[in-house]
């Protein structure tokens, strides 16, 4: 019986590895039958000492983690709720709109300030602003924009050498992308303008920020617009290369956000892995952290964090979605 | 000795239980107004921003190149934003056809035209406040009809509401416990007059039938108007039997003097002892009857002076000493002395009649009950307070009676061979009473009766 069970578990588990994921990675192995299925949009070596602290401390847990778009999380998410104990994304907006429609579990154990979490089931843990990434080579002897406008500039000055090497997220494919757009959009017209002077360019467009900075560091692209700054940071072969800009005009911060599944058959341990996953990013004295922890807005330089509010749904309506996607588009492809 | 009264509820009870089941109605009512209130204005504010929203989205709606755009604004969501995160839910329709946002959020009934509904419905589980409102547009050569439902939780509102309640309990409970506190003190206070009115009744002396001054609420004015006329008609009835009994002792006593004169001349004449023998029980018979008419007359006068106290400042030696001068006749007849003791002077504000009358009573009991060739003495003292007292050599009381001899009328075991009234120590007493004095009886260790008239 218990052979049929382990059997049909690991038959269902090898169904859903099936699937394509970007990563895959099982911590703790064997510890348990079943272990905490976590999908997230943060690449494997970015989280895996939050996962290594937690296991070490809960040896008789093991994790799944499972590493894919945000775009991609969301929906596999609502196709498949049951499927996942925890899902860990940075396109706030979906995490939001995921939590509104019944999908994430309040978690009453959990304190975290008011600002950080929504309806007490989709927590914050981390602050990273959007920044312009810049491979150093291309701007030699030039002085580093440091705000949008003057990117604009730069790249209206020097149009040969930035054709074909400005890069962004396709807004239509990455959520994280799509969030930081519209972000941008509601706060200044500045950012249309730049995106006609890059569609001018001839952008490349990417899925994901790893693609981003592989090309930068290799100098295919000069800039890229919109990259988490964390990610580059995290590139030890690009330190010396990439300088990494936060726009002096408006940097847009975005929380990575969790919550664990509504049908979660492990709400305990899902919960205690919240516990762990917050407590680990709030202090930031502990050992050394690969992802930003989360800053206390309000301290030192104001960074516009965008707010974990109801409004984020606005852009997801699909009405707006395709209006916003048509402008975008209007403005960055220029065939 | 009194009667107990026939007892059947309780006043205070009843209006203290008035009082406070009236407050906690009150309490009561007071909390649900307040809550209700609460309630409406609570919710009236989530519709009022329900409407600003959905009326910022509809006019977001726009029909462009002949196809309908709603630019939801980024504010219409934004103002929905609660301190308990409420969630939101929204569609839009056109013509009643799903544009975007929750296909499982229908419109009401009677959405068009411009008009808004209010419902408060069941969305994925969670109850709701909706709005359903709509906009007709216009366009080149078509009109439709923009229809958004707009809804969100009430987590915000039911812990807003939870506050009031919690407030609104507390309001009750002080509104419920200040006005207890009242509604006893008010309970107490009114039986207050009552008690007041009880004890000065019991406080009185039992010759006090002087109507009630002492002003009382007007609510017992009756009570007391009542009590008054029953004292007086009291008052009147004892005053008439003490009259009675006056007139009658005076009466008796004017004929029973020419009578003794009478007895007296014819004793002369007699000269047959027998016949003189009988003349003088005669003569005695006579004397006592006349003693008893004197002591009836002085136990009325006296419960009526006692009444109308008149003090004046005397020696109580000096008094005594009068007294006895005048009681020396009647004692040498009887070979007895009367010896007087104490201090030289002992001044006190009394009446002096009574106390006159008083002392006379208690030396003649002492002669009368005390043997012949003896002395009788009388000490009058200063301090502690002032003090006569009257001893003799005679048997002394008898021991089982010495606490009621005092009563009216009531003579001792002792006093059979005796001829009396069985007043005079009535008269001691209450004069000592009036006095606010008293009396007491003891028996000399060496024989003899004592009685101290303390005043
Ligand atoms: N000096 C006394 N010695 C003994 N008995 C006394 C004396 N004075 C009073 N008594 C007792 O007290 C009773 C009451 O006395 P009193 O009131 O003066 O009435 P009475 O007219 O009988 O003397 C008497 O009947 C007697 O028994």
């Amino acid at each position: 019986m218990r052979y049929i069970l382990a059997l049909a578990i690991s038959m269902f588990a090898f169904a859903v590895a099936a699937q394509d994921w970007e990563d895959r990675q099982v911590f703790n192995q064997g510890a348990s039958n079943s272990p905490l299925r976590i999908i997230s949009s943060t690449d494997t070596d970015l989280f895996a000492p939050i996962l290594q602290s937690f296991v070490a401390r809960n040896p008789s847990i093991s994790i799944e983690y499972l590493v894919t778009g945000t775009a991609d999380i969301d929906r596999r998410f609502r196709a498949n709720p049951e499927a996942f104990d925890i899902a860990i994304s940075s396109a706030m907006d979906l995490q939001l709109k995921l939590a509104n429609d019944g999908f994430a579990r309040s978690l009453q154990e959990v304190s975290h300030p008011a600002w950080a979490q929504w309806r007490q089931s989709l927590f914050a843990f981390t602050s990273e602003p959007a920044a312009i990434v810049i491979n150093k080579a291309a701007f030699a002897g030039h002085p580093i924009p440091k705000s949008r406008q003057d990117l604009i500039e730069a790249l209206r000055a020097r149009p040969d050498v930035f054709r074909d090497r400005v890069g962004t997220y396709d807004v239509r494919q990455s959520g994280l992308g799509y969030l930081f757009a519209t972000q941008d959009a509601r706060a200044s017209e500045t950012f249309w303008r730049l995106m006609e002077v890059m569609g001018s360019l001839n952008v490349r467009l990417y899925c994901c920020s790893g693609d981003m900075i592989d090309d930068l560091t290799d100098g295919t692209i000069a800039v890229a617009y919109n990259v988490l700054g964390s990610y580059a940071a995290a590139r030890v072969e690009s330190q010396s290369a990439l300088e990494i800009v936060l726009p002096s005009d408006f940097p847009t911060t975005m929380m990575r956000t969790a919550f664990v599944s509504e049908e979660t058959t492990k709400p305990e341990v899902a919960e205690t892995f919240i516990q762990h996953l917050v407590a680990q990013q709030s202090n930031t004295n502990g050992e050394k952290q690969l992802l930003p922890s989360l800053d206390v807005p309000g301290n030192g330089r104001e960074r516009a964090t965008i707010a974990l509010e109801p409004a984020l749904m606005t852009f997801l309506d699909r009405l707006k979605r395709t209006k916003f996607l048509a402008e975008w588009e209007d403005a960055l492809i220029q065939e | 000795m009194t009667d107990r009264p026939n007892v059947s509820g309780s006043l205070r009870n009843r209006l203290a239980l008035t009082l406070i089941g009236g407050a906690a109605l009150l309490a009561i009512l007071l909390f649900f107004a307040v809550r209700n209130y609460a309630v409406q204005v609570a919710q009236q504010g989530q519709d009022n921003i329900l409407v600003a929203s959905v009326t910022s989205m509809l006019d977001a709606a726009a029909i462009r190149d002949g196809t309908v755009e709603v630019d939801i604004p980024y504010a219409a969501f934004s103002m929905l934003t609660t301190s308990a995160d409420d969630r939101v839910f929204y569609s839009v329709f056109q013509d009643g056809n799903l544009l975007s946002g929750y296909g499982d959020l229908s419109l009401a009934n009677d959405t068009f035209g411009g008009n808004k509904t209010f419902q408060t419905n069941k969305v994925r589980g969670a109850t709701v406040r909706q709005i359903s409102a709509s906009r007709t547009l216009i366009g080149a050569n078509k009109r439709t009809e923009i229809q958004i439902a707009l809804a969100q939780t009430q987590d915000a509102l039911s812990e807003t509401l939870d506050q009031i309640s919690r407030n609104a309990a507390l309001l009750g409970i002080g509104f419920f416990a200040l006005t207890a506190a009242l509604s006893f003190w008010a309970t107490s206070s009114t039986m207050g007059q009552l008690n007041k009115l009880t004890t000065s009744v019991t406080r009185r002396g039992p010759q006090d039938l002087s109507p009630f001054k002492k002003p009382v609420p007007r609510e017992m004015a009756p009570l007391v108007n009542s009590l008054n006329s029953l004292m007086g008609r009291l008052d009147h009835s004892l005053g008439q039997s003490e009259d009675f009994i006056a007139e009658a002792a005076h009466r008796v006593r004017t004929p029973l003097a020419t009578v003794r004169s009478y007895a007296e001349a014819t004793l002369q004449r007699v000269d047959k002892e027998e016949n003189r023998e009988a003349m003088r029980s005669m003569v005695r018979a006579i004397d006592e009857s006349s003693r008893a008419a004197g002591q009836l007359l002085d136990h009325a006068m006296i419960t009526f002076r006692a009444d109308h106290l008149e003090r004046e400042e005397i020696d109580l030696v000096e008094l005594v000493r009068d007294l006895v001068l005048r009681l020396t006749p009647i004692a040498e007849m009887k070979d007895l002395t009367l010896a007087v003791y104490g201090d030289e002077q002992v001044r006190y504000a009394g009446d002096p009649i009574l106390i006159q009358s008083a002392v006379r009573n208690l030396v003649d009991n002492a002669m009368k009950y005390g043997p012949a060739d003896s002395e009788i003495d009388i000490s009058v003292t200063a301090n502690p307070r002032p003090e006569i007292k009257v001893c003799d050599n005679g048997p002394g009381f008898p021991t089982q009676e010495i606490d009621t001899l005092a009563t009216r009328f009531k003579r001792g075991k002792n006093a059979e061979d005796t001829i009396g009234s069985g007043l005079g120590l009535t008269i001691v007493q209450d004069v000592a009473t009036a006095h606010g004095g008293s009396i007491k009886l003891t028996n000399q260790r060496e024989g003899g009766a004592c009685v101290t008239f303390s005043l």
